[in-house]
């Protein structure tokens, strides 16, 4: 069998592969990406993670099936025999189309991942001047949520409710929120798992994140960032209730910690150097 | 036996006693788990009883570091350990002499008691919230929300404890309050006053080390 006739047969088997896995990954895999769909970024996460995973597949099984017709068709069949197999030169043609296939794929990669997080941001942290905004969904105004870290707790302070501090963290169902992440010591990190939210929260910096809440929802809050002793505990929970429950959780909260409002600094995108005390 | 033999031999023993040697390190790390106090069974219920000074004991290792330590309901035993065991779904009650001076909070969203059964008393009196100046130290359990501020001590008094273990003679803080356990579990508690003199933001040393000024309550 000549060359052309091998490479004939790895194509074919490299286009049925792709036949049978390509829908499975896209179809069946694909939906039960991480993070979930708990917010509209987190959902366009998965959509990217698909779509990711959808373009890497045919390069995975090209490797994949190249390396086992290789094994099945290249063997020597009669182990008594053993030679060199025959020098390996350079192809120009095989390399201008590896060098085309591969700089369209992470050309195309790069273009989609630009496009996606312009969009919307992608729940992702944007700094404190934010160019990817979007749309509060109709009839509804942008929530703001201070996200304040120290080791090892979250607390969270809401500017438009008197700016009440918490310890816990609930959101309005299908509400644009608009989380302003800082820290009053080190660095740590926002992490909001099924909302698809992640910020880094740096002292003296406000880094603004994006999220348009969906249906009623529990998510999860850890510290993406090693910040200490206690950073493996720097965890809670949060939920996306709907919005009366949020109205009447919110007016709660702030009786609750009226004593406590009084004594905070006003609101402030940051907080560091003050306030800050130091032992000794 | 020759000594190729010999070499043989002494490549197994040496290969031996290095696995010997790791899985010895790797056993007693695995099995060294900090001590722990049990809460105290009284006439009320069960009872912890805590103490926080500006520096732990002259023959500490860390002798001028703040600490937590259990001590009795007069003071007067002490015991360097920061893991507290407490029965499940019981109210506990807790009283804290604070020997400490104050040193403020980062965040006085901490200056505000939460979590408690009932009111949180400050030398007696029922306390809601304390000037957020005012606390040496916390004991936080942020896993059941139970934060509870603990002023310093009259930085001007005369009798001020230099090292643990203190009396109650000295200048001190008594704050008193009851909380109710959660599930069985290991819980973090830790101090979020930025304590620790003489490092980096206040958060360093004691308060990067189990057994200073955080730990674990064991809830059985």
């Amino acid at each position: 069998m000549d060359g052309k006739a091998h490479f004939r047969n790895v194509a074919l088997l490299w286009l049925v592969a792709n036949v049978i896995m390509v829908p499975l990954v896209v179809f069946v895999f694909g939906p039960g990406l991480p993070p979930g769909k708990g917010s509209v970024e987190a959902a366009g996460q998965v959509t990217d993670n698909t779509v990711l995973l959808a373009v890497a597949t045919p390069v995975a099984l090209a490797v994949l099936v190249y390396m086992a017709y290789a094994l099945w068709a290249f063997r020597e069949r009669n182990p008594e025999v053993i030679v060199d197999g025959p020098p390996i030169r350079g192809d120009a043609s095989v390399q201008f189309w590896w060098l085309v296939v591969t700089t369209t794929l992470v050309l195309f990669l790069a273009g989609y991942g630009t496009v996606r997080l312009l969009a919307d941001g992608s729940g992702a942290g944007q700094g404190p001047n934010p160019i990817a905004i979007p749309s509060p969904p109709k009839g509804t105004t942008v929530l703001p949520v201070q996200v304040i870290a120290q080791q090892w707790e979250f607390t969270y302070r809401f500017p438009t409710y008197g700016g009440v501090e918490t310890s816990n963290l609930e959101l309005p169902e299908n509400t644009l929120i608009e989380f302003n992440v800082t820290s009053l010591d080190v660095i740590h990190s926002f992490w909001a798992y099924e909302l698809g939210v992640k910020a880094d929260a740096n002292p003296g910096v406000n880094n603004i994140a994006y999220v348009t809440t969906k249906g009623p929802l529990t998510f999860h809050v850890r510290c993406a960032e090693l910040c200490g002793v206690w950073h493996g505990y720097m965890f809670n929970s949060g939920e996306v209730v709907p919005r009366a429950q949020f109205a009447a959780w919110i007016t709660q909260q702030r009786v609750q910690y009226a004593p406590a409002t009084r004594t905070l600094p006003p609101y402030s995108k940051t907080y560091f150097p003050q306030p800050l005390r130091r032992g000794g | 036996m020759s000594a190729q033999a010999k070499r043989g031999v002494f490549t197994v023993v040496a290969l031996v006693a290095v696995c010997a040697a790791i899985g010895l390190y790797i056993g007693l790390y695995l099995i060294n788990v900090p001590g722990s106090v049990a809460a105290t069974q009284t006439a009320t219920g069960d009872h912890l009883y805590l103490a926080t000074v500006p520096a732990a004991e002259v023959s500490d290792p860390h002798n001028t570091w703040v600490s937590y330590y259990a001590v009795n309901a007069t003071s007067t035993v002490w015991r360097h350990d920061t893991t507290f065991e407490v029965p499940a779904n019981t109210l506990v009650h807790v009283t804290i002499y604070q020997y400490d001076t104050s040193t403020g909070l980062r965040n006085p969203f901490f200056s505000q008691p939460s979590g408690t059964v009932g009111s949180v008393l400050i030398d007696g009196k029922p306390t809601s919230v304390v000037n957020p100046t005012a606390p040496a130290h916390t004991f936080a359990i942020p896993q059941i929300g139970l934060s509870i501020p603990l002023p310093g001590a009259n930085s001007n008094a005369k009798n001020l404890c230099s090292n643990a273990p203190c009396s109650l003679s000295n200048a001190h803080v008594t704050v008193s309050f009851t909380f109710r356990t959660p599930v069985k579990g290991l819980y973090r508690w830790q101090c979020f006053v930025p304590c620790a003199a003489g490092f980096i933001q206040g958060n360093g040393g004691p308060m990067q080390t189990v057994g200073y000024m955080g730990g674990f309550l064991k809830v059985v």
